[in-house]
């Protein structure tokens, strides 16, 4: 089996991966980060959702091997210094879950959404850019909530952070 | 304090009517909350996955394993014969629900072995190997076909009657019939079914499943093995969602892993794809509602006959409970002068239907809501005046058709204030404005009801235990039978013991549900998880404060009126001491800290084979008004508004129950609206996965959504802190838009024809539903 190097919540990491192994495979079992979680296996509900390089990526249906040399975030690695990112605050703030199962991929589509949009998110453009991810316990309300607050927070933190 | 956060004198943290945030909110955002897949693995652990039949019906002529045997990793295979007990995980004890298929298949996706292998992705290629040859059969895979082939019914049916139908119905003025389908629904819980199989000594077994109702796990799990219940336990601290879909479902997974583990004394680990779970497990049932209204020029009810006939699937499962849950609730909020309701829950050769939130309620509710919309049409009046003039009365005209009467009915309440906070009637008025001038877009509005029955129809079930202990640090550990699937039980039930022991809830400890603590528990459904847990907990939390009341009163020698429970401390006569000291000093003096509690839902009883009975403790009431826009050249919809008032008596939490509204509310859109399942013509099910079965997602939600929990009430059953249940009942919120819909559609003829709309209303259905009215309206003109 080849062995796979990659850079994983900023910390280099490598393992053992057929061709055939997942990324999501590779991150719950052969690095035990099992906040990433499988929902549809198909690419459909965004359960598994993971930041490759930067950008929201469906781990169920990438290869591991395809992210060599890659650097990745996982829901384990948003918290700084044993304190919540603020969207994951957001979340729990506003009530943005109820089971649960979706949520660290909520967060993970959510902050690549703050990424690409701004964090001045209209609840029009939240809606349609949740499109990839499923919650069958909300009815989204909270979610919805969740995210124009974390996306505002995120806001006031880089600000913070320039003016530092 | 054990957490360094100091504790509260003026109030705890975390009491009862407060938006306390789900127990668990800090692990799921963080990715740290554990469901089952994620708990290390023990060592030597084994993959286990299911070879499922490809006939829908059929006799097993052979069954060929040796390629499965062969393939790469394949550790052992095991089927009907490898069972040491029975092979049978039947909930009604009717036998009609074999693990393994022995020698007929009676739907597509029946499990016929299970493959062990060292990996998933290995067990997974090598259940597709099986070579099967079957004597196929004709599938019979809904109610027409069913009934067309005479098909057995799954389960005795049920009839409520009350008053002469046959003279009502033919004294009535008016008479009608009719007939509504409507569809079924896949659960869709994000995480699917699994178990995970650990064998102990002697002939001991642990599964950690993912379950609603860890007792019949249990059960099942040990008819399987063939041993005592004693040597299996069933634990599960949560779900990925269950809606009702692990309440019977788990069993199979349960058990097909503890076969595999005990025969190979190794961990064994079961979790089909979500293709296989769609295919293999339940989902809710679809309904045909033949159905005959007696009625008079002003449109009240006279007689109401109508027949519920439901696609059961290949066993009985739940279906006999689900089928009277609907008929139950076929009177929604309106008295039947003369009812005859007539339960008919058919065999088919497909999945075994089972619970789904509301269970058989939301489809007994639609009926009863297109009942007044065919009189509302039939009269010319508007359909809000007609459910107005049928609403049960509070001291008349109040007893359900299985002789129950409401004692508690605010509807009336419930009615003003949707009516005022979606300003219904001015809208509507607009809408019909709107619609007289646009030909292409078209909207309707619908305000709809609901009264929902509140306790498990099979009595014995209204029953709980919890486990309390209070270590000597003050800090308390919390169990009972109630599972956790994202509805927030843990965390209401942990305010409820914060309360009571007047202590912050962060020294309360919730832990995880678990056959070895609280025994012989009831499934978390029905919508009963904090009525019956919270009571047993608060029962717990009692027999130990008595005996520190006790302990106090003899130890600093004052009466015991004099001693008071304030927050983290305890009043004894004139001094102040702090919960955790006086739990120390209660210790040295010998004083038991643990206690379990008991309760039992009081008041109830039902006969079913006269259908008379209180089957409900209580009834949660709401309503919502929704408006809607479709585009009659292509069907499409939006949602544009809805509003939503419901009753949740004296919240517990009400941050929890608005999300359990919210959530209920669109889950139940999704059922009537995109949500369709589809079976082709040789009976399999071919929408397995969320890409052609259409859940609702982000966008689908209402463009204003106002949801309001109704101010000023309680419950007038002393149930929890008079709060009243909810997982349920918001779900049939979504009645509205539906109805709504058929508002729209209406538009199209005037209002002249009720536009019998089945479920779900794709926009395919919208559609066709638009053409026949135009049809309808062109006859007219032309006539
Ligand atoms: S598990 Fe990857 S999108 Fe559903
Ligand atoms: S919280 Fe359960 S799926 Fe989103």
């Amino acid at each position: 089996m080849p062995t796979l190097s990659m850079t994983v919540n900023g910390k280099p990491v490598s393992g053992e991966a057929e061709g055939r192994t997942l990324l999501v495979q590779f991150l719950r079992e052969t690095l035990r980060l099992t906040g990433t979680h499988v929902g549809c296996d198909t690419s459909q509900c965004g359960a598994c959702l993971v930041h490759i390089d930067g950008k929201a990526v469906k781990s169920c249906t990438t290869l591991a091997l395809a992210c060599a040399g890659a650097s990745i975030t996982t829901i384990e690695g948003l918290a700084r210094d044993g304190k919540l990112h603020p969207m994951q605050e957001a979340f729990r703030e506003n009530h943005g879950l109820q089971c649960g199962f979706c949520t660290p991929g909520m967060i993970m589509s959510a902050i690549d959404m703050v990424n690409r949009k701004g964090t001045d998110l209209d609840e029009q453009t939240i809606r349609h850019e949740l499109e990839g991810n499923i919650c069958r316990c909300t009815g989204y309300h909270n979610i919805v909530k969740s995210i124009a607050a974390g996306a505002a927070a995120m806001g006031k933190e880089g600000l913070r952070q320039a003016a530092e | 304090m054990a957490d360094g956060t100091p504790s509260n004198r003026d109030a705890i943290r975390g009491g009862v009517h407060r938006p306390q945030a789900h127990d668990s909110a800090h692990k799921h955002v963080a990715g740290e909350a554990l469901y089952i897949d994620d708990l290390p693995e023990p060592a030597g652990l084994v993959h286990l996955y299911l070879g499922l039949a490809d006939r829908a019906h059929a006799r097993i002529v052979s069954v060929d394993l040796a390629k499965v045997r062969a393939a790469r990793g394949v550790v052992a295979v095991f089927t009907a014969a490898d069972v040491p007990g029975v092979n049978d995980i039947s909930s009604t004890g009717l036998h009609d629900e074999p693990i393994f298929a022995t020698d007929r298949i009676d739907y597509h996706g029946q499990p016929i072995f299970a493959v062990a292998a060292r990996t998933r992705a290995q067990a997974r290629r090598a259940a597709k190997l099986g070579v099967i040859q079957y004597d196929e059969l004709a599938p019979i895979t809904d109610i027409a076909a069913a009934r067309a082939a005479k098909a057995p019914l799954v389960t005795e049916p049920l009839t409520l009657a009350r008053g002469d139908i046959e003279s009502a119905m033919k004294g009535a003025p008016r008479r009608l019939k009719g007939s509504m389908t409507i569809g079924g629904q896949d659960h869709f819980y994000l995480e699917g079914q699994i178990a995970l199989a650990v064998p102990g000594e002697d002939r001991d077994v642990t599964i950690y499943s993912s379950t609603q109702h860890p007792s019949e796990v249990q059960h099942m799990v040990s008819h399987a093995l063939g041993v005592p219940s004693h040597a299996v336990t069933i634990e599960c601290r949560r779900m990925g969602g269950g809606f009702g879909g692990k309440e019977t479902q788990a069993n199979l997974f349960a058990a097909a892993a503890a076969i595999a583990a005990k025969k190979l004394n190794r961990a064994v680990k079961l979790r089909p794809d979500r293709d296989d779970d769609m295919i293999i497990t339940g989902k809710r049932h679809d309904f045909v509602v033949d159905y005959e209204i007696g009625f008079d020029d002003d449109g009240r009810i006279h007689a109401v006959d109508a027949v519920y006939a439901a696609r059961c699937g290949f066993s009985a499962d739940l279906s006999g409970p689900v089928t009277d849950r609907a008929l139950f609730h076929a009177d929604n909020c309106y008295f039947y002068p003369a009812v005859r309701l007539r339960s008919e829950p058919l065999k088919t050769t497909t999945c075994s239907n089972t619970a789904f939130r509301g269970f058989g309620g939301p489809q007994g509710m639609i009926g009863a809501e297109r009942f007044i919309e065919e009189i509302a049409f039939a009269t010319a009046k508007d359909p809000v005046d007609i459910r107005k003039l049928n609403f049960y009365g509070v001291a008349e005209r109040n007893v359900t058709p299985y002789h129950q009467t409401i004692e508690d009915n605010i509807i009336a309440k419930v009615m003003e204030e949707i009516e005022r906070r979606s300003d219904f009637r001015a809208r509507q008025a607009a809408i019909r404005a709107f619609n007289r001038d646009s030909k292409i877009l078209k909207r309707g509005i619908a305000l709809t009801p609901v009264k929902f029955g509140i306790s498990f129809t099979a009595t014995w079930f209204n029953q709980a235990g919890a486990l309390v202990h209070i270590y000597t640090d003050g800090s308390v550990h919390l169990n009972h039978g109630g599972t956790e699937m994202g509805q927030g039980l843990y965390v209401k039930v942990a305010q409820v013991v914060a309360d009571a022991f007047q202590i912050d809830i962060d020294k309360v400890k919730i832990t995880a549900t678990t056959t070895g603590k609280v025994p012989n528990t009831s499934a978390t459904a029905a919508s009963s998880g904090t009525d019956l847990n919270g009571m047993a907990a608060l029962a717990a939390c009692d027999a130990i404060k008595a005996r520190l009341v006790d302990f106090a009163a003899e130890r600093w020698s004052v009466p015991k009126d004099q001693i008071a429970f304030l927050p983290n401390r305890l009043r004894v006569g004139n001094q102040e001491i702090s919960f955790p000291e006086i739990v120390k000093a209660a210790y040295m003096a010998r004083v038991s800290l643990s206690a379990t509690g008991f309760y039992k839902t009081p008041k109830i009883h039902w006969d079913r084979k006269k259908g008379i009975g209180r089957p409900f403790y209580y009834f949660a009431y709401g309503a919502a008004a929704c408006e809607v826009l479709i585009d009659t050249l292509t069907g499409e919809y939006k949602v544009e508004r809805a509003d939503i008032v419901h009753d949740v008596g004296h919240s517990l939490n009400p941050a929890i129950d608005r999300g359990q509204i919210e959530g209920g509310f669109i889950q139940g859109m999704g059922w009537l609206t995109t949500e369709e399942l589809w079976w082709d013509d040789k009976g399999r099910l071919r929408t397995h996965a969320p890409s052609t079965y259409k859940i609702p997602v982000a966008s689908d939600r209402p463009t204003i959504f106002n949801v309001a929990i109704l101010e000023g009430v309680k419950n007038s059953e002393p149930a929890i802190h008079r709060s009243k249940a909810v997982g349920e009942p918001p779900f049939m919120l979504a009645n509205s838009v539906f109805f709504a819909l058929s508002d729209a559609i209406a538009s199209l003829a005037d209002h002249r024809f009720c536009p019998r709309l089945d479920s779900p209303a794709t926009p395919e259905r919208v559609l066709f539903a638009v053409e026949r009215m135009r049809a309808l309206a062109a006859g007219q003109e032309a006539a």
